[in-house]
């Protein structure tokens, strides 16, 4: 049998048209990422010295530093961390682990998803009616920092259960086949080997934390308060917010544009450390627990 | 020899699966007994039958005797299940080490029971290891990660940990399917060793594998137990024509 020669070409032409197309799309989308980069380094490099990152706010924001902004911040995705994260875990190991299949366990994975779609200023007012004035927190880096907190309390939950869910079963049966309990087998064996995937949700989380405005809004940020806090029941500025009011609401909103510029530049690098040492940890568990 | 295990009138169903239909078997002491049969056809639930390895899926039914020792095990309190499956080693079809050292992974069984003497568990890992033929190969690296080994290496330290707390039967299912013939070669030296001394049951898709490490074969066919005899005989001279055909490679 002879096939025509047409179709031969037909299909060369189809497929080189179709990765094309998805590769142009997916080197525009890199290229996009590079272009924001870029814009942001270009605007704010000439800002960011010694004094940028060590200094106090002056002169209505358009002059100094963006130290209290750096270190609330810092704080912030800290203390959201510590709640979200071990409550998070364990939620996720009770909805993989623990919950019986049935509407219960359907139920609760469809509220986490649900929780993970409420957009961010919800949460901070939701935030400010229960901790800040509910439970008397008042604004603080306490009741920011719980807001936050559940605000990435989905992220942490989805990536621990999908984590705990890619183990495979053998190793939970070969445990339960030495005797083992269920919660000596989570602990000793299914949670180490599910430890790089969880990591992943943790910097997955820390990305979206420190990046938040609008929890922060009502619940612990400072507009200005050039001086670092004494305790967690105190107010702190927040890169975030920081860039918002010196773009939008500040007296010299022209003045202080460079300032703008160079929060935002080094919220970015705050945002691509942590991701890399994430990385790195999850590079070096990921060794250590390599599957075959 | 007397019978290890025995199951009389045993049936599985798997929510509307009627996955084993009657089985009635009696297993040796101290010998191999390996169960062949297509994929589906329900060895390797019969074999999961003695570690009560069925209970973890929800909507499991088992009706009929199953007895170690002329005990029936589904009788037990459920107290009682951990101490059953010490007394009940399994190897599973992928070499499964935990994500720990050497040591620890052979340990891990001691550990788990409750055992904290550190002397008596060099020890005990130490002959595990001899055992499992395995000791030459790791005693200069017990402390670097099971991962390390090759698979064939993996499957035998497998083997170990599932001996160091001395069970007294051994469930293998498939345990040199995801290994090379050098690999799976060791594997079967290592079954002929230890039958003296325990109770193996093998579920194997391999049927020369089942024809040389074996002492007695049960066919299964869609949930029955089709036939159950000496190796030799099934192999050689089987009384059903499923068997033969299964056998000789004319379906399944």
């Amino acid at each position: 049998m002879t096939f025509p020669e047409s179709n031969e070409r037909r299909k060369k032409l189809g497929q080189a048209v179709m990765f094309g197309v998805s590769r142009v799309i997916s080197y525009g989308i890199v290229a996009l990422l590079f272009l924001i980069l870029f814009f942001i380094v270009k605007q704010g490099i000439g800002v960011v010295n010694w004094e940028f990152l060590t200094a106090m706010p002056t002169d209505g924001m358009t002059k100094g530093g963006i130290y209290p902004a750096i270190m609330g911040t810092l704080y912030l995705v800290a203390g959201s961390m510590l709640f979200a994260f071990p409550v998070g875990v364990m939620a996720g190991i009770y909805v993989n682990e623990f919950a019986k299949a049935g509407p219960m366990k359907r139920f609760v994975k469809m509220m986490t998803n649900n929780l993970a779609g409420v957009p961010s200023i919800i949460f901070g007012l939701f935030g400010m009616a229960l901790f800040v004035n509910q439970m008397g927190f008042g604004a603080s880096i306490l009741a920011g920092s719980l807001t936050l907190g559940l605000l990435a309390l989905p992220i942490v939950i989805r990536t621990t259960e999908e984590a705990l869910k890619s183990v495979d079963d053998t190793f939970r049966q070969a445990s339960y086949a030495l005797g083992g309990s269920k919660l000596y087998t989570i602990r000793k064996v299914v949670l180490p080997i599910a430890l790089p995937n969880i990591l992943t949700g943790l910097i997955l989380a820390v990305g979206r934390v420190s990046g938040e405005t609008a929890p922060i809004l009502f619940t612990v940020a400072a507009y200005f308060l050039p001086k670092l806090p004494g305790s967690i029941m105190d107010q702190c500025m927040a890169l975030p917010y920081h860039l918002y009011v010196i773009s939008t609401s500040g007296t010299q909103i022209e003045a202080s544009r460079p300032m703008a510029y160079g929060t935002a530049f080094v919220l970015v690098v705050i945002v691509l450390i942590v991701n890399l040492l994430a990385t790195l940890l999850r590079n070096y568990f990921g060794n250590k627990v390599k599957m075959n | 020899m007397a019978n290890k295990l025995e199951t009389i009138d045993v049936h599985l169903h798997y929510g509307d699966f009627h996955a084993l239909k009657g089985i009635t078997m009696a297993i040796p002491e101290n010998s191999v007994t390996a169960l062949i049969g297509p994929s589906g056809c329900g060895k390797s639930t019969y074999l999961r039958l003695f570690n009560r390895m069925n209970d973890l899926i929800p909507f499991t039914r088992i009706t009929g005797q199953v007895l170690l020792d002329g005990e029936d095990i589904y009788q037990i309190k459920s107290s009682k299940i951990d101490a059953l499956r010490r007394n009940v080693g399994m190897v599973f079809q992928k070499p499964n080490p935990f994500p720990k050292s050497i040591f620890e992974n052979v340990a891990y069984g001691l550990r788990v029971n409750g055992i904290t003497d550190n002397s008596f568990i060099e020890n005990q890992v130490e002959k595990t290891l001899h055992q499992a033929a395995l000791w030459d190969e790791v005693k200069d690296k017990l402390k670097k990660s099971a991962f390390e080994l090759s698979g064939g290496q993996q499957q035998r330290l497998c083997i170990a940990r599932a001996l160091a707390i001395e069970p007294s039967i051994i469930l293998m299912d498939e345990p040199a399917s995801a290994l090379d013939p050098l690999s799976t070669g060791k594997i079967e030296d290592l079954i002929f060793e230890l039958k003296s001394k325990y109770t193996i049951i093998i579920v194997t898709h391999n049927m020369q594998q089942a024809g040389r490490v074996s002492d007695h074969t049960g066919f299964f066919y869609l949930g029955e137990l089709i036939e159950f005899d000496k190796t030799k005989k099934i192999f050689t001279n089987p009384a059903k024509q499923e068997t033969e055909n299964y056998i000789t490679g004319r379906f399944g």
